[in-house]
């Protein structure tokens, strides 16, 4: 018992000497600066900018949460405050098979309905020249995906709100949403940007379903109707080439590298926000 | 109540209604858009086979190498995380109750892991690979995997465990077991159905992921016969068939992943069945 605990405890840091060492080839020989915010991407020519990727990373889920966090936010209200109980017990099903439907499936759906929908309808209504594979795609079948995890944190937030403080305003004759928008919100403020905050980085390493929507042409969008690529879905593509050049899997794991980084990052600080909030 | 505050009332209480139904009808959208292709696209034949020569030309056979192959991975990567899982699940609750702040730090850390990326989890895995010298095989798929659901599960059966009351393991102790009797005989009774929950849970993200078992399960036409050889795996039989441009190709993604989202579905409605069954072992206080 005590062997697999240390050995999970461990794994965080041995993921990351792991994934360090492999990247350590690239990071000798390169400026990380250079690497970091380099335009330029070409392996063969031995060229390593990782700008593309990072915006292109950037673009999709900061849209994402764009689109996911008020619907999440408005949706929680709802079912906590102003509906009775029979329908948090569909809603939790519901939300149940949402998490569980696998990011493949998520992304054949996208192809099948989301990518026809821009390329066919949305982007010339606004006058956007478009395939559908775009940054918009990649965005909405990952805010849709996200939704569920966000959704569960924040109604369990909105559930540990005690009743007595929803009852003191409403006794004071507020009404059933000013107490929501003052009394409610407030409580649950720090509750509500953690969520979004683990949200953000679930949302920043999804790989298969935004690689199959979004286009993978290593550009810098200049518009959401544009194709882009993501960090994951660059380490998920180059797989089969990377043995190779021994350059290349060293970028490959210097880009896993980033992601673990980023994901370790947002957690850490969003568990600190948490536990600073709970000491109040 | 003035006008303006009557209209911001029911303008909000609108969008709320309307932000639930647009996650419940995208929700019914995706599973009807999965369905409707992927019936269309299911046979026995394609349940039944492997692929035949020409496959991916669009001639005959079947997915049953990526069925199989996903079913052996999966199983195998949960009942190794299962076998690892529980008891330090069982640790922490039974162990280490006392030393809180201990207890935290550990949670605290499987949470972190859980956030991890599964493409992060697919290239250390691979590195892994590299350094002991194993390749694409059924084997590495199965530790990657694990390795990605280990914390799914340990959380999962904590959050269960940690509602034992003391007063059960009190009264335990009192009369003579030691702390692992305690463990493995009540406190994994008291919590069948959480566990099954979290085993079931840890399962379908076993088996629906994709990142992880890109670089190190492979892909193959055949059954699996070999803990060292390549294996097919579902998501990734969806993700290369919808690739290509032969429209029968990419029926068989739909028929894979209607599969896949099926196997999901009865993984999940099968455990929250249980657990409703298995309450009667339940002490209440």
């Amino acid at each position: 018992m005590i062997a697999s605990l240390t050995l999970l405890a461990l794994l965080p840091l041995m993921l990351f000497t792991g994934l360090y060492l492999k990247s350590f080839l690239l990071l000798h020989d390169y400026n990380l600066f250079d690497l970091l915010f380099s335009r330029e991407w070409k392996p063969g020519a031995g060229k390593f900018g990782f700008y593309p990727f990072i915006i292109g990373s950037i673009w999709v889920t900061l849209l994402a949460m764009l689109i996911s966090a008020p619907i999440c936010l408005l949706s929680a209200i709802y079912v906590t405050q102003y509906t009775r109980k029979w329908f948090i017990r569909i809603m939790h099903p519901a939300i149940d098979i949402l998490a569980g439907i696998p990011s493949v499936v998520y992304g054949l759906w996208g192809i099948l309905v989301i990518v026809p929908f821009i390329g066919n309808y949305l982007g010339p209504l606004v006058g956007a020249k478009t395939m559908g594979y775009s940054i918009l795609a990649g965005s909405f079948v990952l805010s849709i995906m996200i939704i569920p995890f966000i959704l569960n944190i924040m109604i369990e937030i909105f559930r540990s709100i005690p009743d007595a403080l929803k009852e003191a305003s409403l006794s004071l004759g507020a009404t059933q949403w000013q107490t929501v928008k003052t009394v409610m919100m407030r409580k649950a403020l720090p509750g509500i940007i953690a969520a979004l905050g683990f949200g953000l980085a679930r949302a920043f390493g999804e790989t298969m379903a935004v690689m199959m929507v979004i286009g993978n042409v290593v550009m810098v969008p200049h518009s959401i109707y544009d194709p882009g690529y993501t960090l994951p879905a660059l380490i998920a593509n180059n797989y089969g080439e990377m043995l190779s050049i021994p350059k290349y899997d060293s970028a490959l794991m210097f880009a896993a590298l980033i992601l673990l980084a980023v994901s370790l990052f947002f957690n850490l600080l969003m568990h600190f926000f948490i536990s600073r909030y709970n000491k109040y | 109540m003035k006008l303006r505050e009557k209209i911001e009332e029911r303008f909000f209480k609108v969008l709320m209604i309307m932000a639930t139904w647009f996650i419940l009808a995208i929700l019914a959208l995706i599973i009807f858009s999965i369905f409707e292709k992927g019936i269309k696209a299911i046979s026995w034949e394609i349940l039944s086979q492997t692929p035949k020569g020409g496959y991916y030309y669009g001639k005959g056979g079947g997915i049953l190498n990526a069925i199989t192959g996903s079913l052996v991975l999966a199983v195998g990567a949960t009942v190794l995380a299962f076998v690892i899982g529980l008891p330090v699940a069982l640790y922490i609750n039974v162990f280490l109750v006392k030393r809180k702040k201990l207890v935290s730090i550990i949670r605290f850390i499987l949470d972190l892991v859980w956030g991890i990326p599964s493409i992060v989890y697919g290239a250390f895995g691979f590195t892994l690979m590299v350094i002991i010298g194993l390749q694409t095989s059924l084997l590495a798929g199965i530790i990657t995997v694990t390795l990605f659901i280990l914390p799914i599960m340990i959380r999962s059966m904590d959050e269960i465990l940690r509602t034992v009351p003391i007063g059960l393991m009190e009264a335990s102790l009192s009369l003579g077991t030691n702390k692992s009797e305690t463990a493995f005989r009540i406190f994994t009774r008291q919590t069948v159905s959480g566990i099954i929950t979290a085993v079931l849970l840890s399962f379908g993200r076993g088996i629906g992921d994709a990142a992880s078992v890109l670089f190190t399960a492979g892909y193959t036409d055949n059954l699996p016969n070999s803990l060292l050889e390549p294996v097919a795996t579902l998501p990734l039989s969806i993700f290369f068939q919808l690739s290509s441009p032969v429209p029968e190709v990419q029926a068989r993604a739909y028929a894979s992943a209607l599969v896949l989202t099926v196997i999901i579905l009865v993984a999940s409605l099968f455990s929250r069945g249980l657990g409703r069954r298995y309450h009667k072992t339940k002490i209440n206080f």
